[in-house]
């Protein structure tokens, strides 16, 4: 049965009608193409009229298939496909030409894009006549809800689901949640107090009934798909008992080993070998740390388990595993500070006085190593001057090419803090100064009037080798002022290197684990930059917060409430519809070799011992099509993507030279090759 | 560019979760480059079976590219591995063949690399017209049982992939 096609090339204004000659690509293939019954241009086939265009040709001249000749399907296979299931036609028999993002925008030369034009068209052609029926299957999405990463941005994403009645697995790494913001002092550019508006909201966490609090957790593994997924969490043994114990905090008191605590106090401070890492930690239990414990050590010691009231210290506890089934997920997994020694004319690890951004903020903070007070290296010294160092590690070709988002705006806090703490004269050596978000350049104007100095240019080393007067016993910040174009050497106290926000180092076993893609340095990709910025590629696993890519608190919470929101709607809805591209083996062609078992990452593919034969299931299978390619037999088929459809595509594509080498349009269908 | 320029017909394979994504951002910022490839989007480069690449040249398209996502970045986790193996393994039949297999390209471009896509699909078409047209469609042509020829290739190759489990 021969199928009527309709053809569609959309002009869109003058995207493509500017490169293209629409109207012969249309005359073109409804005079030259098998089975073309409608061909039409229309100016913008994605507004409501050219969708009508399409319903009225279906009813009205019976077409069977569409094609249209438009942008990417990235963009807009969905209207089309609504617009054919409008018509009365099953939406996987339209089929979409990227005209516009594969041709008008990239060509120069407006013949031969009207050439390849034609050539897609009649690809799109050929493999829409073999298209089939396909109906998306319906899930249920399970209600509940795991949150990885509990920074802000994971905290806020808990929260407004709990809030809304649904239920959160909240999952932390670290002995408390909070992430780096709770290592901060003040927050720009209000000067909040980072612990006051934080630990409210980390309360609010640990009291919620609906969400379950999984600290000193990481997940182990993922298996399912949107709505059903299963993930496995190893619960790391904190030897103190949860039930038993009350966090008094004696036994932090009485241990005796202390160690430099190189997480939360940036290696600034101590903490003992069990302990809490700050006071309002949530949730409130200690936890040993085995490495540096004397009884791990040396089997001797158990200050703790004598002194405390409840016996909450069980020095036996092993590591447990959770299973949880959550129906979507969200990962909040921030990020990590760039490392300054990589630059070693900064002086990072060699220059005792040289700070990085993070340390400065535990210096600065009032529950920090020195209370708050903005002290050298020796702990007693306030310095005179201090230099900040913008962008080390960020806009950096060799490091990290993009910028960091929020340095600028943490330089002007520092700015401000050394100023009111210490009265110290602040430089500030910058590349551009991007103080772009609400109240930003406010604050910027405030620090230009509190008298901080600001100098345009890469610093290009930081040394205490003195050479003019003035400069002994000083680090000598050098930088090219680019503004009045000199040399500058600055003689300075104290160093400030303002380090490049990085992916966590594992960020790319994580998006392994989740099933998600990172940029190559390790960012998490969502599904679409502007209009999709939390979803991601896979259905069901959201991002929030800097996993993303650098961004400030404000866009973080923001970011966490968004993909809160997108869970809440499956949640609401409760059911989820799974597109169909999935592949099927065919049991009579099935010789049992087996190859394709080992190939699928997801565990699709079963063998059935009875049968001899391989069999998918169909639930797990994302339809990636890697074992169709591989099996020997032809035995396995891929809805929408068969051998048969991307052969068909790949005859209608080469038209021009299939066969004769000669211009003409292909005249029988493809080889019958099992679908 | 004089009339006599000649221009290749490439076919390109693109994996819809990066390379695809890389041509539409390469023309979202209006890059430019050459027009020869026209492309077939496949869910992942892991779907690419060797013989449509056999196929489409014997189709008369001058080159193959398959793009997908970076190693350790394929959506399907680690699918364009497989892609790796099978395109060594193509490019050895395709010598064995007496096609020289420059005419083959694989090439990794993320979502954000519209420039990297470009600049391949630039180098590509380059490279296959200094190779000047394949025009196995003719030879096939010749014998004047093209369909016939052609699926007796595609068996041949299809035994010569069997390998044991």
């Amino acid at each position: 049965m021969s199928e009527k096609v309709g053809v569609y090339i959309c002009h869109c204004g003058s995207n493509i009608a500017g490169m293209v000659d629409v109207e012969e690509v249309a005359r073109w293939a409804g005079e030259n193409l098998n089975d073309v019954a409608v061909s039409r241009d229309y100016k913008f086939m994605c507004s409501s009229l050219g969708q009508e265009l399409i319903e009225e040709d279906i009813k009205n001249e019976g077409l069977t298939r569409v094609v249209v000749g438009a942008c990417s399907p990235h963009l807009h296979e969905k209207t089309f496909r609504n617009a054919c299931e409008k018509g009365g036609l099953n939406p996987y028999l339209c089929q979409m030409a990227s005209l516009r993002e594969q041709i008008s925008w990239v060509s120069t030369d407006k013949d031969r894009a009207t050439e390849k034009s034609k050539a897609l068209i009649s690809g799109a052609v050929e493999r829409v006549k073999l298209h089939e029926e396909l109906q998306p299957t319906e899930v249920p999405v399970n209600p509940n809800t795991l949150v990885v990463g509990a920074g802000i941005a994971g905290i806020q994403s808990a929260l407004e689901l709990a809030d809304a009645g649904h239920h959160v697995y909240l999952v932390e790494r670290e002995p408390s949640i909070g992430g780096h913001m709770a290592q901060f002092d003040k927050t720009f550019p209000t000067l909040d107090c980072a612990a006051c508006i934080l630990t409210p909201r980390m309360s609010e966490v640990g009291d919620h009934p609906n969400i379950t609090l999984l600290s000193y957790s990481e997940v182990e593994e993922v298996t399912g798909y949107v709505g059903n997924f299963h993930a496995r969490l190893r619960k790391k043994a904190r030897y103190v008992n949860e039930e038993d114990c009350t966090g008094c905090g004696i036994c932090i008191e009485k241990c005796p080993k202390k160690v430099v605590d190189d997480v939360f106090e940036a290696g600034l401070g101590y903490r003992k070998a069990i302990y809490r890492p700050f006071p309002q930690a949530v949730p409130k239990f200690p936890v040993i740390d085995t490495e540096s414990c004397i009884y791990f050590e040396r089997g001797t010691c158990k200050a703790c388990e004598k002194f405390c009231p409840t016996d909450a210290i069980d020095f036996e506890q092993k590591d447990t595993y959770i299973d949880l089934d959550v129906g979507n997920i969200v990962l909040a997994t921030g990020y990590q500070i760039f490392d300054p020694t990589k630059i070693p004319q900064y002086g990072y690890g060699r220059l005792a006085n040289v700070f990085t951004s993070l340390e400065f903020e535990r210096l600065c903070n009032a529950a920090g190593p020195t209370e708050g007070k903005v002290v050298l290296r020796d702990g007693v010294t306030e310095p005179e001057s201090v230099a900040i160092v913008h962008c080390v590690g960020s806009r950096d070709k060799r490091f990290n090419p993009h910028c960091s988002a929020i340095c600028c705006m943490s330089a002007l806090k520092f700015g401000h803090l050394v100023m009111e703490k210490t009265g110290a004269e602040v430089y500030s050596f910058y590349i551009d100064m991007r103080p772009i978000a609400k109240g930003y350049e406010e604050f910027y104007d405030r620090l230009l009037e509190e008298g901080m100095h600001f100098i345009r240019g890469r610093v290009a080393e930081v040394t205490d080798a003195a050479r003019k007067p003035g400069e002994e016993g000083k680090l000598i910040v050098q930088a090219e002022d680019t503004l009045i174009g000199r040399q500058r050497r600055v003689p300075v106290d104290m160093v400030i290197l303002m380090s490049a926000l990085e992916p966590q180092s594992d960020a790319r076993d994580v998006a392994l684990q989740f099933g998600i893609s990172c940029s190559m340095k390790g960012w998490f990709t969502e599904r679409h930059p502007k209009l999709d910025p939390v979803a991601t590629m896979t259905d069901g696993v959201f991002i929030a917060g800097t996993c993303q890519g650098p961004k400030d608190i404000p866009d973080s919470v923001a970011q966490g409430a968004a993909a809160a929101a997108r869970v809440q709607g499956m949640v609401t809805i409760g059911t989820v519809e799974i597109e169909p591209v999935v592949a099927t083996i065919h049991e009579e062609l099935c010789s049992g070799c087996r190859i394709c078992n080992t190939l699928c990452p997801f565990n699709a593919i079963d063998y059935d011992a009875e049968k001899e034969v391989s069999v998918i299931n169909q639930a797990l299978c994302k339809g990636c099509g890697t074992c169709i390619a591989a099996c020997p037999a032809q035995a396995i088929s891929g809805a929408h993507f068969s051998n048969g459809q991307i052969l068909a595509e790949l005859q209608g594509l080469l038209y021009d030279v299939f066969g004769s080498n000669g211009a003409k349009a292909p005249v029988e269908t493809p080889e019958a090759v099992p679908a | 560019m004089t009339e006599e320029t000649f221009q290749p017909k490439i076919i390109g394979f693109l994996c819809n979760w990066c390379s695809y994504r890389a041509a539409d951002l390469a023309g979202t910022a209006r890059m430019k480059y050459e027009p020869n490839v026209r492309i077939i989007r496949v869910m992942c480069s892991g779907r690419v079976d060797p013989s449509f690449i056999l196929k489409a040249l014997s189709m008369g398209a001058d080159g193959v590219m398959i793009a997908g996502c970076h190693p350790g970045e394929c959506h399907y986790l680690e699918q364009n591995y497989k892609t790796m193996r099978r395109f060594s393994m193509l490019k050895h039949t395709l010598r064995a063949m007496g096609i020289e297999d420059e005419r083959v390209r694989l090439q990794w471009a993320s979502a954000a690399e519209g420039g990297v896509l470009a600049k391949a699909i630039n180098e590509m078409v380059e490279q296959v017209r200094s190779l000047g047209p394949l025009n196995w469609s003719e030879h096939w042509s010749e014998n004047g049982r093209i369909e016939e020829s052609i699926g007796n290739l595609l068996q041949e190759h299809e035994e010569a992939m069997e390998v044991p489990a």
